[in-house]
């Protein structure tokens, strides 16, 4: 930008300055055509830039704000209801079933590891959400799409790119039905 | 017109060295947004206040920053 008036020349040289140094009489014609003040130009670029990425840091401030919000709206030590989620005959020991506890909720997955012996966890790895496969033999969960692998008995991460246990469900056998009776978050 | 209180070529330096605090501040923003989140969804809530504090005081930071950049001229 060009001030009118009385102009400090060494101002004005830095405002019309091209950018490759050379004088006026050797730049293209464009350049003569279009004159940019390009050190001015430049410095608006870095200021406009700023601006931006100050824009995001108030975004994830409000995406820190908005996590607060869920864990201050969010339910504590709500009673969860029980329900019969399957019968101790309907499963082979080492075999598994899928249920939705509460009503609503994401898969879980119960897995039958001894003759009265019963787990059940969240079915979605904690991860990038994808189904885990119960492998009894071996004692473990395992994630296939990028070889996750969870302790079978208290759903902690044993190997890959989980950070976080696997949520449990627990359960009760009464008679020959097993109860869900709670969500326990694993923070191991 | 009053003089600015720096020559442009003295503005470069102090603009490019705003630019680079605020990158880094929203660097560590970022993370302490996915460490948060990864504890959050794990169950503890413990540090999801003290953290949305810290974003809000980087916020302010870079709030300062840019005013102080503004005011270059």
């Amino acid at each position: 930008m060009i001030q009118k008036g009385n102009p400090d020349p060494t101002e004005l040289e830095l405002q019309t300055k091209p950018p490759d140094g050379r004088p006026q009489a050797e730049q293209p014609r464009w350049r003569k055509d279009f004159p940019i003040a390009w050190p001015q130009d430049e410095w608006i670029s870095r200021r406009e830039l700023t601006k931006f990425i100050v824009l995001t840091s108030g975004a994830l401030a409000v995406g820190q704000l908005w996590i607060v919000f869920k864990s201050l709206i969010r339910p504590r030590g709500r009673p969860f209801p029980e329900e019969v989620v399957a019968t101790v005959d309907e499963l082979p020991v080492g075999g598994a079933k899928t249920f939705t506890y509460p009503p609503g909720s994401p898969p879980r997955l119960l897995v039958r590891t001894g003759r009265w012996e019963f787990v059940a966890y969240d079915q979605q790895c904690t991860h990038l959400q994808c189904p885990v496969v119960p492998q009894v033999e071996l004692g473990r969960l395992h994630c296939p799409c990028h070889d996750g692998e969870f302790d079978l008995k208290t759903g902690d991460v044993l190997a890959g790119p989980p950070q976080r246990a696997l949520p449990k469900v627990t359960l009760e056998v009464r008679g020959s039905q097993i109860y869900a009776t709670g969500i326990e978050e694993n923070l191991g | 017109m009053s003089r600015p209180r720096f020559l442009r070529a003295q503005r470069m330096p102090i603009v490019n060295g705003i630019l680079f605090l605020v990158v880094l501040i929203v660097v560590l923003q970022l993370w302490l947004l996915t460490a948060t989140m990864n504890a959050y969804l794990g169950g503890d809530t413990a540090v999801v206040i003290p953290a949305a504090a810290a974003s809000l005081l980087c916020l302010g930071l870079n709030l300062g920053l840019l005013r102080y950049l503004y005011r270059l001229d």
